[in-house]
């Protein structure tokens, strides 16, 4: 053992990144963020350019999941909570797009900052309702949480049909969105504008949630997680603190909602069943718990795995109807698979792996100065 | 009033298929402190396998025993292969395990039987007999009670009078102890969730036939429901489980008959949110519950 840590080569300069306290002297972490967010805008407009339009509105997708999976992470995995309802929020935030646009368009209004003015319209919305559930989610734990929101899951859709007169039951809703801005051009790919708009409405919310994450909230959330009886003690007032974690995670749920509506163009209740809020949950805990890139992860699944079980199938000759039930199954069966084995072999998650692996090499480094 | 018997009657029916799906939730809550929120997708696996059977053999009561044996055989895999190997440290974790079981389960029946419903045979009719002009219960209402009676009053038996049940009931609540009395305390909890298990099974084979019918997602509402009758009273306790599965089953059907059938959902999420809000261990939990 001790000849495999001399082997271990001496380190100058402190290299884990995130999760711990900020260094000092590494500046601003709002600028930091703001950087990180500007770079990776740069390079979306660059990918834009470069790619088929199929691709762009995958990666819009990814976008407009990882919306959800970011607050989805916060919740679960910085504040402790678990909620299989987001997928419920999901809809909330989409079916309040859907109405909005609507109704701009009944009204014969068009402009640019009607968009925004919807998708603002959608996080007010998933606001409220999440913070009618948080309330109640902050006063439950473990088993219960779960059951509640399982039942928010199962709700939600059932609502949709249940007041079809608004909501136009099974059908859905249809979203009118306007075409990109003559200002670039009148050959503009549609589905380029779509990444740009699900793109730049992702990277506000990520900017956001990831200042809030290394800020005295995201110190409350995580002390509230690992210990509620001793942040209770340090001063915190627990069930503010999850209850803000709620609403802030149903915000950027809803806000993925409302992108994923307005780049299908369409809302129904069967987009967002129960196993939506599952596979959430699923690309979550796949992804890793702990941070942002996790989510990143998970979202990038959610969108990749279907696609490539399609090209499987297509690989294998198979009779249309055995092809059809595989698409639509195999990824769920992949999906839980990969569940089952990620919490019995790494709990944590790959994010939980990788940050027990830096633990080990900074405990190693710690006793070799000592 | 001849509707609100018949409600009444149909409720009951109804709430005694939930009574058996919590009391199934009760006994693994019990015995490993997990609830399994795969259990609605065991019991359609099972339902399945009867399926297969019955249309095989053209029996339904074969069916209906490989149901129940399917059950059994499936929650002991679980608890083998899967549960098992699961770090319990946080709560969190077995719920997430199941929901990956959930979505596995689902997805296999899918790839295998396809997605449409399927028709769930009842073994009895279900049109109500009459009583002095007033429609009250269907002879498939009498085998549910039946049933259900039976298997309840089975398990009480089992825990209260039997070597075995008393080995259960060590080996959940002090497990290091009763290992070094010599009780098998993993073997136990394998007998606990095979019979938790299978009494899921049979909840479904006696549910499916007055729903719309075989599917993969088909027990997800009545998971919530029988959920929502196990917190009403409260995870730790089998009679409460019993209670709350009846109030459940006399709610929806109340509401379901003056209010529309599209409310259902709501009214147990309403009820769920009340219970647990008011008192979150449920009904009857001792007053010692956790306060939180």
């Amino acid at each position: 053992m001790s000849a495999t840590r001399a082997a271990v080569p001496p380190r100058h300069k402190r290299d884990d990144p995130g999760g711990r306290p900020v260094d000092p002297r590494r500046g601003s972490t709002l600028l930091r963020h703001l950087a990180v967010v500007l770079a990776v805008g740069l390079l979306l407009v660059a990918v834009s350019y470069s790619v088929e339009p199929f691709r762009n509105f995958q990666l819009a997708t990814v976008a407009a999941y990882l919306c959800a999976t970011a607050g989805l992470t916060v919740l679960t995995g910085l504040n402790g909570q678990l909620s299989l309802g987001h997928g419920a929020l999901m809809a909330t935030g989409a079916y309040t797009v859907a109405l909005c646009q609507t109704a701009f368009a009944d009204r014969g209004m068009t402009g640019g900052w009607l968009l925004p003015l919807s998708l603002g319209a959608a996080i007010i919305s998933t606001v409220a309702v999440g913070a009618v559930v948080g309330v109640a989610a902050a006063r439950l734990r473990g088993p219960y949480l779960a059951g509640v929101t399982l039942a928010v899951a199962v709700v939600v859709p059932a609502l949709a049909v249940t007041f079809d007169g608004v909501f136009n039951g099974e059908q859905g809703l249809s979203v009118p969105v306007e075409p990109p801005p003559l200002s670039l051009g009148p050959y503009f790919p549609y589905e380029r504008w779509q990444l740009w708009v699900t793109g730049a409405a992702t990277l506000l919310a990520l900017l956001l949630l990831a200042n809030l994450i290394r800020s005295r909230y995201g110190r409350t959330f995580r002390a509230v997680r690992d210990d509620e009886v001793a942040a209770r003690l340090a001063g915190i007032h627990v069930a503010r603190t999850q209850v803000l974690a709620f609403v802030v995670s149903a915000a950027t749920a809803g806000l993925g909602g409302a992108l994923l509506a307005v780049l299908a163009q369409s809302v129904s209740p069967g987009a967002f069943s129960l196993t939506l809020s599952l596979f959430l949950l699923m690309a979550v805990v796949i992804g890793g718990l702990g941070r942002l890139t996790g989510a990143l992860w998970g979202a990038v699944l959610l969108v990749a795995l279907p696609d490539l079980t399609h090209s499987v199938t297509e690989m294998l000759t198979l009779s249309p109807a055995v092809a059809q039930r595989l698409e639509g199954n195999l990824p769920l069966a992949i999906f839980g698979l990969t569940l089952i084995v990620v919490m019995i072999a790494a709990p944590g998650g790959v994010q939980g792996l990788l940050s027990r692996l830096g633990r080990a090499l900074l405990a190693r480094r710690s006793t070799r100065r000592s | 009033m001849d509707r609100f018997v018949f409600l009444t009657v149909d409720g009951l029916s109804r709430g005694a298929v939930y009574a058996a799906f919590a009391l199934a939730l009760v006994l693994i809550w019990r015995a490993a402190r997990v609830v399994n929120f795969a259990q609605g997708a065991m019991a359609v696996a099972a339902a399945y396998v009867a399926y297969t059977v019955s249309t095989a053999t053209g029996s339904y009561w074969l069916g209906f025993v490989v149901a129940i044996v399917a059950g059994l055989a499936l929650g002991a895999l679980v608890d083998r292969v899967v549960m098992r190997h699961v770090d319990h440290a946080s709560p969190l974790n077995p719920v997430i395990v199941a929901l990956g079981l959930v979505l596995l389960i689902q997805a296999v029946l899918g790839m295998v039987y396809g997605s449409e419903f399927r028709p769930a045979e009842a073994p009895f009719s279900r049109s109500a007999l009459t009583v002095g002009g007033v429609a009250v219960l269907s002879p498939y209402d009498l085998f549910v009670f039946a049933t259900i009676g039976v298997v309840v009053s089975g398990l009480a038996w089992m825990f209260a009078r039997t070597p075995v049940g008393l080995r259960m009931r060590a080996a959940a609540f002090a497990p290091e102890v009763s290992r070094l009395l010599g009780v098998n305390v993993g073997g136990m909890l394998t007998l606990g969730w095979a019979l938790a298990s299978g009494v899921g099974a049979l909840a479904a084979m006696l549910v499916l036939p007055t729903e719309l019918g075989l599917h993969p997602h088909a027990m997800d509402l009545v998971f919530v429901s029988a959920f929502t009758a196990a917190v009403v009273g409260g995870l730790d306790s089998p009679p409460g489980a019993v209670v709350g599965g009846l109030v459940v089953g006399l709610l929806l059907s109340y509401v379901s008959g003056y209010a529309g059938s599209d409310l259902t959902p709501l009214a147990v999420l309403v009820l769920l949110l009340a219970v647990l809000l008011v008192r979150p261990g449920g009904l009857f939990a001792p007053v010692a519950a956790r306060r939180v």
